[in-house]
């Protein structure tokens, strides 16, 4: 049970960094984005690739962090993937949302981005294989943190908590203490009072897609080094990602945090009764059950 | 130097393609003027006023503000052309603090910011107490003091206001058309939208009537007050311009 | 020759078959604005049911009631239809992007638990030994198949003019009105929500038709017929043939499955076999290029929606 809880808030922080961006880009634009989960496919792989570059280019970055199976290299590359997902995310906005937005429906968008997502999955799958890939190919003993009840932890999962985490506490500094965060909460809340109080829309819309597109990358990598790297992540993710936002509430990101880690737990935890095939339906019981129970979820509010 | 502050002329507006709201409105606002527009509901009165802040698209017409057309303007553009506009309902951020706010309007400015907040809370001490409260907690009027001292912030020649006294107590509302009447004393130029007819043309300097989205009547304030004509429009009796 | 025209007659036949499921999907979200993400839930219903009515005892999971054909594919479509029932009346209420990904999530359940309730829908194996109708008499041969594809052609044909009635129909009118304007609507004392329920549940049964006519076909199902992936390849039809018209669905759904089988039969031909791998990852890109294209340039569809002209108008 307890080796549940701690699987679970692992699996928890990756969600909680995929639905901030999920969230805020609902909320703003307005749509179910299902593309969004695919942005974690990219920071895993663009990552991925840099990696294997620095590793050859400079072996002695090849070290390990630590405890940690993060190698020097792979951190260095933190920083280019989370550049190239962000720029993709903003591309992607640019070329197709946009254009969808100015000329159909709200329901053209969700097409969309099913469409968008499809592409994506399948890009990748044809340059890298359908494999799975590991960004470190020793094997990462966990530590034993207590034999009854057993608890096995990976250094790299505390690693991954605690570093969502920080992410989380610069989050809400810049929200709560700046004023380009009340910028965007204040987009978020009523666009056009921001407007008229000197706030440019596209910009705000731009940042809220490379602030998405960054923070998605970081938890594909952080997925990445927990797990393993397949073409599939964004399809395996997408479902738990939304449950996160819908519990949370949309427009909250608190509440995508939160979201994130009961989604996590959850999930994990179902593990106790329910046979291992029939988890990836646990998601989708959540939202229903937020929908039907609460819709605005935790900390959501319709906006003005 | 032009004693015009802000020229509207040929407004044909409309919330979507299909229906147009305005049809061919003309609004001419002096420099260091309270001008008030009235009409019956449904008379394009916000939508006027929003086509100007460039929230409502213009499909005809050209707007002039102290000699630059600002026809096309974006509306996050209205600050720097020395505009503000304050709406009706929703014109604070509710889940930001007073103080959250200001700052957010104080945004745009290069330097000062800090000594302007001050200046502004002095302005308004209720605020300056309630400073670290989030704004949808204040009350009526507090929320309508605080709209107006963020429609301040940035110095601005011309402020829109769309029915200033909305839904506050006859006290509140005398409180806050008090106030503008003193911003206008500063230089200010005020271009506002109102329902409550006596309390604006005991307000303002000149007077627009509107209704079904064309200009009707149009003069002194004080002279409006006393002509009978203003409420036989409003009852829709009279017509000055035919559909 | 023979070839070609067998293959034809294949072709066709399977176009056919998801022509009918896109024509539900066409009263569901042409017709209503009803965004279904989990179409394949519902095609998935009629085809399991329509198998395990229809087929002989089987071993280990339910099934094999051996029920004279018609009634086992009436079942699954019945089956279909009370699935969409429970599902429309926990979401249907829900703002569209909601539901969009609520219908996602049941898609994914219900193959989830036919993948996994071996007991149930005999899991990752699927139910097999089927007898499809009239075989012992027929046989398996093209006379066999001419004779199925009449018979698809023939419900084909039903489901559209159905279709096309009641969009002429009061209901139809009753279903536009709701789509242009809910609160008149409202006000004249229909309740939407009522309506909406209707054409999910009609469109979903249609899908479940289509589900049991594809198993049908297969004498098979399993799992891997059941993935999202389906439910793309729908929507792709739909948006390409046109929403909100028949015309559109089906024209939609022959140029979409062309066009799929001839990139997997160019692939296979031309293709070293290395790449034949990624076949399924070439088309998925394009089926994905395919709904973003359409979206960007025609969103109306190649067929697009023409008014209809209601009853009442014409006999005046």
């Amino acid at each position: 049970m307890i080796q549940n809880l701690a699987d679970g808030i692992l699996v928890g922080s990756v969600l909680s960094l995929g639905a901030i961006g999920l969230t805020m880009v609902m909320h703003m634009l307005r749509f179910a984005n299902f593309s969004h989960a695919e942005l974690l496919s990219i920071g895993a792989y663009s990552a991925l690739v840099f990696d294997a570059v620095y590793s050859a280019i400079f072996p002695f970055m090849a070290a390990k962090i630590g405890p940690l199976s993060m190698t020097w290299a792979l951190a260095l590359s933190m920083v280019f993937a989370i550049a190239i997902t962000a720029c993709s995310a903003l591309l992607i906005d640019k070329l197709v949302f946009r254009r969808v937005r100015e000329l159909g429906s709200e329901l053209s968008m969700v097409f969309a981005a099913f469409g968008v997502a499809l592409i994506i999955r399948n890009v990748i799958g044809l340059f890298f294989g359908l494999g799975t890939h590991l960004y470190s190919k020793d094997i990462v003993f966990a530590v034993v943190v207590s034999r009854d009840p057993l608890l096995l932890i990976k250094p790299d999962q505390v690693f991954t908590l605690v570093a969502a985490l920080a992410i989380m506490i610069v989050l809400h500094f810049v929200l709560s203490r700046t004023t380009l965060g009340y910028a965007l909460r204040a987009v978020a809340e009523n666009p056009d009072l921001a407007q008229v109080n000197g706030i440019r829309l596209s910009h705000m819309i731009a940042l809220v897609w490379l602030v998405g597109g960054a923070l998605a990358a970081i938890a594909g990598v952080f997925y990445g080094l927990t797990n393993q790297i397949s073409p599939i992540i964004g399809r395996d993710l997408v479902l738990p990602i939304f449950a996160a936002t819908i519990v949370g509430g949309i427009g909250s990101i608190y509440g995508a945090v939160a979201g994130g880690f009961i989604v996590g737990i959850a999930a994990n935890v179902s593990l106790i009764v329910l046979p291992s095939g029939y988890i990836p339906s646990v998601p989708f019981i959540i939202i229903l059950v937020v929908l039907l129970i609460r819709p605005n979820g935790l900390f959501g509010e319709a906006r003005a | 130097m032009s004693e015009i502050a802000l020229q509207a002329e040929g407004i044909v507006a409309g919330y979507v393609p299909d229906l147009t709201i305005l049809r061919d409105v003309d609004i001419t606002v002096k420099r260091g003027s309270i001008t008030v527009v009235i009409g019956p509901n449904g008379a394009g009165k916000s939508t006027l006023i929003k086509a100007i802040a460039g929230l409502v698209p213009k499909s005809a017409g050209r707007i002039v503000h102290e000699g630059l057309d600002i026809s096309d303007i974006r509306p996050d553009q209205l600050a720097v052309s020395g505009i503000t506009y304050v709406p009706q309902m929703d014109n604070i951020f509710r889940t930001l603090t007073v103080r959250q706010n200001l700052d957010l309007s104080l945004r745009g400015l290069k330097s000062g910011g800090y000594s302007r907040r001050d200046e502004l809370c002095t302005l308004f001490p209720a605020l300056a107490e309630k400073q670290n409260e989030k704004a949808g907690g204040l009350s009526g009027g507090q929320r309508q003091f605080l709209a107006i001292a963020m429609a301040l912030a940035v110095s601005p020649k011309l402020i829109l206001m769309d029915e200033p006294s909305a839904g506050l107590s006859p006290k509140a509302a005398q409180d806050v058309l008090e106030r503008l009447r003193r911003l206008v004393e500063d230089g200010v130029t005020i271009l506002l939208v109102e329902q409550n007819v006596k309390q604006a043309l005991r307000l303002a300097d000149h007077c627009y009537i509107l209704a079904e989205g064309r200009n009707q009547i149009d003069g002194p304030a004080a002279d409006l007050l006393a002509d009978p004509v203003v409420g036989e429009i409003y009852l829709g009796a009279k017509r000055m311009r035919a559909e | 020759m023979i070839g070609v025209v067998s293959y034809a007659v294949f072709f066709t036949t399977v176009a056919a078959i998801l022509a009918i499921a896109v024509l539900g999907l066409n009263l569901q979200w042409g017709n209503t604005g009803l965004f279904n993400g989990g179409v394949v839930a519902f095609f998935g219903a009629g085809a399991y049911g329509t198998l395990m009515l229809g087929g002989a005892p089987q071993a280990d999971h339910l099934g094999g009631f051996n029920i004279v054909y018609p009634l086992a594919l009436v079942g699954g479509m019945l089956i279909a239809g009370l699935l969409a029932w429970i599902v429309g009346i926990l979401t249907l209420r829900l703002r569209h992007d909601y539901l969009a990904i609520a219908t996602f999530g049941i898609a994914v359940t219900f193959e989830n638990i036919m993948r996994n309730a071996e007991s149930f829908s005999g899991g990752a194996k699927g139910i097999r030994g089927f007898e499809r109708p009239l075989r012992e008499w027929i046989g398996d041969g093209f006379a066999y198949n001419l004779l199925f594809l009449g018979f698809v052609l023939l419900l084909l044909i039903l489901v559209y003019s159905f279709l096309q009635h009641l969009v002429r129909s009061p209901f139809g009118r009753l279903l536009r009105a709701i789509r242009e304007d809910e609160d008149a609507a409202m006000s004249l004392g229909k309740t939407p929500s009522r309506v909406r329920l209707t054409a999910f549940i009609t469109g979903s049964v249609i899908m479940g038709l289509s589900g049991g006519l594809y198993a049908t076909f297969y004498a098979f199902i399993s799992p891997q017929d059941v993935l999202p992936t389906l439910t793309f390849q729908i929507w792709a039809m739909l948006i390409v043939g046109g929403a909100g018209n028949g015309r559109g669905a089906v024209m939609g759904t022959f140029l979409v499955w062309g066009a799929w089988t001839a990139s997997g039969w160019v692939l296979s031909r031309f293709a070293p076999i290395d790449v034949q791998l990624y076949t399924g990852s070439i088309q998925y890109v394009l089926i994905g290029a395919v709904i973003v294209g359409m979206l960007l340039w025609r969103p109306q569809g190649l067929f697009p929606e023409r008014l209809v002209i209601s009853q009442s108008a014409k006999s005046a």
